[in-house]
């Protein structure tokens, strides 16, 4: 596709996703708190949008990601929470 | 399927879908005993087939104890105990999905107990990568793990749930990479696209989630739609959601389809 066809097909898609995402960083920003590390991430990756990096998803899915290497000694939990922890 | 309704069934014959290929997962809460498990094999291999061909639908299915259940190394040890007895089942295409969920000790030894049952009875693999912030560790854990057995061969291991920064690590390692498609908060189908026409069209393929969970049974039907708006050719749509998978599971003499 060219770059036109692209933006034909998937604009208005991109667009009200972005204005979700503002909207979900007004409320956050609205409500009473300090950010967590979910949210430090959250605005880690949303700086990797405006580097003019090729590879934007998947440098946003690496600064939510687990850096190390070692095995965990037990699972504590089943879910994952969409951020590392260790992060902060 | 097992979690599914038969409207599901319909949908899915109705959309094109020549098979269902389905893993033995985690059921949403853990089961008490190894007899829990022999139940859900015997539903895998013998019930759910019977179900799926109601609609004309050839079913097929993965055994394992899937990770979520791996912390309790007894119960996982009494689980890989009876696995065998359901190998030679006709529907059976292997030990999946196995893998890691939080990447912790006791998974990664279950997870080699695992491979060790594949490489001793000539299994393909099935791998479930761990969600979000886990992903990236668990692949690379999961894959330096697998490529230390040499009894393995990559070409019949698929190392599932791949994003955009996991899949180059899979495809390196030369095993097949699946993705897994969801309504939310992980894959989409324009996602999935994009993967294929960044990184190829080889060793890969894509799979629908559907389970008990958010989840959309014609995901793929759907994301070849997606590819068509996009101009894809239909050689290379019939490639990713047909060939790709009958070309990696065809190495299982269980896998056959009716003559299309």
């Amino acid at each position: 596709m060219t770059r036109q066809q692209t933006l034909d097909l998937y604009f208005m898609d991109a667009r009200w996703k972005l204005i979700d995402l503002a909207a979900f960083i007004d409320r956050v920003e609205r409500a009473e708190g300090e950010d967590d590390f979910r949210m430090k991430a959250f605005r880690t990756a949303l700086m990797e949008l405006s580097k003019g990096n090729r590879e934007k998803a998947k440098q946003v899915l690496l600064a939510f990601s687990d850096p190390t290497t070692e095995p965990i000694p037990t699972a504590t939990t089943k879910a994952a929470c969409g951020a590392w922890p260790g992060a902060q | 399927m097992v979690s599914r309704v038969t409207d599901d069934y319909t949908h899915m014959v109705t959309a094109g879908c020549q098979a269902v290929c389905e893993p033995a997962f985690w059921a949403g809460f853990d089961r008490s005993s190894a007899a829990g498990f022999y139940d859900y094999f015997c539903q895998l291999t013998e019930h759910e087939p019977k179900r799926a061909a109601k609609f004309g639908l050839p079913h097929f299915s993965w055994l394992c104890i899937n990770p979520k259940e791996s912390e309790d190394l007894k119960l996982a040890d009494d689980v890989l105990a009876i696995i065998p007895k359901f190998l030679d089942r006709p529907n059976v295409l292997g030990i999946g999905e196995i893998g890691l969920n939080k990447n912790s000790r006791n998974e990664i030894k279950v997870l080699e107990k695992h491979v060790d049952l594949a490489a001793r009875h000539h299994q393909l693999i099935l791998v479930h990568t761990p969600h979000l912030e886990d992903k990236l560790k668990g692949t690379r854990l999961i894959v330096d793990l697998i490529k230390s057995d040499k009894r393995i061969q990559p070409g019949r291991v698929i190392i599932d749930h791949v994003e955009e920064h996991t899949v180059q690590l899979v495809l390196d390692a030369g095993m097949w990479a699946g993705m897994t498609l969801y309504p939310e908060s992980k894959c989409s189908p324009a996602r999935a696209i994009d993967m294929v026409e960044m990184y190829g069209n080889e060793q890969i393929w894509m799979n629908c989630a559907c389970d008990w969970g958010v989840s959309d049974p014609l995901a793929v039907p759907k994301t070849a739609l997606e590819m068509r708006k996009r101009g894809h050719r239909a050689e290379a749509i019939d490639k990713l959601v047909f060939q790709n998978p009958a070309k990696f599971l065809g190495q299982c003499p269980n896998f056959k389809l009716p003559e299309l």
